[in-house]
């Protein structure tokens, strides 16, 4: 009997497989779905934006890259994201904190309102400050008397990109400044740090992968923001266009060369983006994974 | 350094986890406070650190009112009961951090700084792992240098929850009697928290017994052992068995029985405790208490009997001699050596 058993042991063993595998046939077939998908609608569009760009010979790219409403753009489009990545990073930082280490009353409602800029479209952000900041406004007349231009200048735009990107960095934070709880904290407290060495020697360095990765996504965002800045920024040539404003009006004047090259920059900034964005999660997977990260 | 708790109470959203509490600990002792779950030790623990604020009370420090200070300024070694150690430093910038963060007019020199960090990490055996990091120590090591750290600062006070929590029980063992030798050669006033019956007896100085919130009886092992206050302190430390009794001019009844026993208690229904192993068996049926055996198993050196109790229809435990021919159905009468009758709840 013992003999028998052992035999009948021995395939059901072999065709054992968690509940959750599919048989080899249907797995090909959703893998190939999958990978014509991403081909379909991911990659090939990547590939096409480099293929127009470079379609009159890379004289033609680099002349319609150095061209100055195009630099001008590439400037703004930099100095955007250098005031409102640093921006977001502090208010990140301080709001994740307030709401992970702090009991109060309305936490909950705070953190919704962080996420609202994701839960509203992109041009409404911008209409909102068009009717806060416009001539006919509350605040409009008061900073022009005092001769600041808001819409249809740099603040304008700005402060369009702070409000569309400020949920990366606090909501890549809070879940992982809850889940380390505060007791890191209260033991340096205890050993006697003030509230700012805490905060530089325990708590940065328990949260610096995740601050990385939300400032990195903050930062793919807000150089490729297109609908609130498109609203508020007037559209002035070698003033008040980003590149991914440029690039529309390139493509309006079916200037297709120049709007994809321009493009390719853009796109070239999500794939290093991607990139590092994979090579954080290798390294520090387990710690970002704690988070609840995306 | 003395301190004293004063009159404190803490509430949490209305929710009180601790009424009225007050405590007198000495230069030098150490002190278990001991409790079930949800008694109120960590927030006792943490309001002497300062990591909580009492709604109402003080904390004493010698005859300085703590309640004024931060938790930086009163300076207390306080060790977390999972060691909350910095991870993403080593075991040796670990023990310094508290010198580290000094004011620089107090601060030691960096070579300094390593040179007490090193002699206090000899101290708690752990000299070698100077350069590992937190995850690379098993929870002994660990439990060490958070113990280092907190020492560190050369704290007033000492403060561990549940220092021996998450260890196994010979690593328990093992570090119990180190920290009794550590505590023996440093006399830092120590409070430490646990959960644990023979960890506060075999180690304190003194044991704060809590439940509920209040501190149920302060004292040496053998007064709260030998001595217990309350039901509570009677059902909690060390094992005890209870018999509903009537009192009649100073005496304990049983139905119509009396059993010699004297209770310093007005009349009326009364709760005899008593220690199941603290009875002596006795010869015939007045003046005691008889019973019928029901159960009867064998536990470690002594044999444990259940007895169902004449005229209380109760069943109560008794512990007598292994070699003792009690079987079941046969009658046994014994009378506790020491006792104590509370009112009944
Ligand atoms: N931060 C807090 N917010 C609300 N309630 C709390 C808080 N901390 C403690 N409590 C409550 O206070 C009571 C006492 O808690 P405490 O942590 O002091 O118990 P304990 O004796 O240490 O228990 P344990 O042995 O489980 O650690 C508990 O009922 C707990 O739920
Ligand atoms: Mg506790």
């Amino acid at each position: 009997m013992v003999h028998d058993l052992s035999q009948t042991a021995a395939p059901a063993a072999a065709t054992w497989h968690p509940a959750t595998t599919e048989s080899r046939g249907s797995r090909y077939v959703l893998i190939g779905i999958t990978l014509v998908f991403l081909g379909l609608f991911l990659v090939l569009p990547l590939v096409s934006v480099f293929v127009e760009a470079f379609r009159k010979g890379p004289a033609e790219y680099f002349t319609a890259l150095i061209e100055p409403d195009a630099q001008a753009a590439i400037r703004l489009t930099l100095l955007v994201a250098a005031i409102a990545v640093p921006l977001n990073l502090v208010f990140g930082v301080v709001a994740a904190w307030t709401i992970a280490k702090f009991e109060f009353k309305g936490k909950a409602f705070l953190t919704t309102l962080i996420d609202l800029p994701f839960s509203v479209s992109p041009v409404i952000s911008g209409l909102v400050y068009v009717l806060l900041f416009s001539s006919h406004s509350l605040l409009g007349p008061w900073f022009k008397s005092h001769g600041i231009e808001i819409l249809f200048a740099v603040p304008g735009i700005v402060l369009a990109t702070v409000f569309v990107t400020f949920p990366f960095v606090a909501r890549e934070l809070i879940p992982l400044m809850q889940h380390q709880g505060t007791t890191d904290e209260e033991a340096a407290l205890s050993l006697g740090a003030n509230g700012w060495q805490t905060f530089w020697h325990v708590t940065l360095p328990n949260i610096k992968w995740g601050l990385l990765y939300g400032v990195l996504l903050c930062n793919a965002r807000a150089m490729g923001e297109f609908g609130a800045v498109s609203v508020v920024s007037g559209h002035i040539r070698g003033l008040t266009n980003t590149m991914p404003l440029h690039v529309e009006i390139l493509y309006n004047e079916y200037n297709f060369v120049a709007a994809f090259a321009v493009a390719s920059l853009l796109a070239l900034l999500a794939l290093v983006t991607l990139i590092l964005k994979s090579l954080l999660e290798m390294r520090y997977g387990a710690e970002l994974r704690a988070a609840g990260g995306h | 350094m003395d301190v004293r708790v004063s009159g404190v109470r803490k509430e949490f959203d209305r929710f009180p986890a601790l009424h009225d509490v007050s405590l007198e600990i000495k230069s030098g002792e150490l002190i278990a406070l001991l409790g079930p779950s949800g008694s109120g030790k960590t927030t006792l623990l943490r309001l002497i650190a300062g990591l909580e604020s009492p709604t109402e009370g003080k904390v004493f420090f010698g005859d300085e009112d703590a309640s004024l200070k931060s938790v930086q300024e009163r300076n207390v070694g306080f060790v977390f009961q999972h060691y909350a150690l910095f991870r993403h430093m080593t075991v040796i910038d670990n023990v310094g951090f508290g010198l580290k963060v000094r004011p620089s007019n107090t601060r030691p020199a960096k070579d300094e700084i390593r040179r007490r960090s090193s002699e206090l990490l000899d101290f708690v055996q752990l000299s070698g792992l100077e350069k590992r990091y937190p995850a690379q120590l098993s929870g002994g090591q660990r439990q060490r240098v958070a113990l280092a750290r907190a020492m560190a600062i050369e704290p007033r006070v000492l403060l561990l929850d549940e220092p021996f929590g998450a260890l196994d029980a010979k690593v328990r063992k093992e570090l119990r009697r180190w920290l009794r030798e550590i505590h023996d050669k440093t006399k830092h006033t120590t409070v430490f928290v646990t959960h644990d019956q023979d960890e506060a007896l075999e180690l304190a100085d003194r044991v704060v017994v809590m439940s509920q919130g209040s501190i149920e009886q302060v004292g040496t092992p053998d007064e709260v052992y030998d001595k217990p206050n309350s039901p509570f302190v009677y059902g909690f430390i060390g094992e005890s068995s209870r018999l509903p009794v009537r009192i009649e001019n100073g005496t304990v009844w049983i139905g119509e029985k009396s059993l010699g026993l004297k209770a310093d208690r007005p009349d009326g229904d009364g709760m005899l405790y008593f220690r199941p192993h603290d009875v002596e068996l006795v010869d015939g049926s007045n003046g005691c208490i008889a019973g019928t055996v029901v159960a009867s198993r064998r536990v470690g050196a002594t044999r444990r009997v259940e007895l169902m109790v004449a005229g209380a229809e109760e069943r109560i435990e008794i512990g007598i001699d292994a070699d003792h021919p009690a079987t079941e159905l046969s009658g046994i009468a014994f009378r506790p050596r020491h006792f104590r009758v509370f009112a009944r709840d």
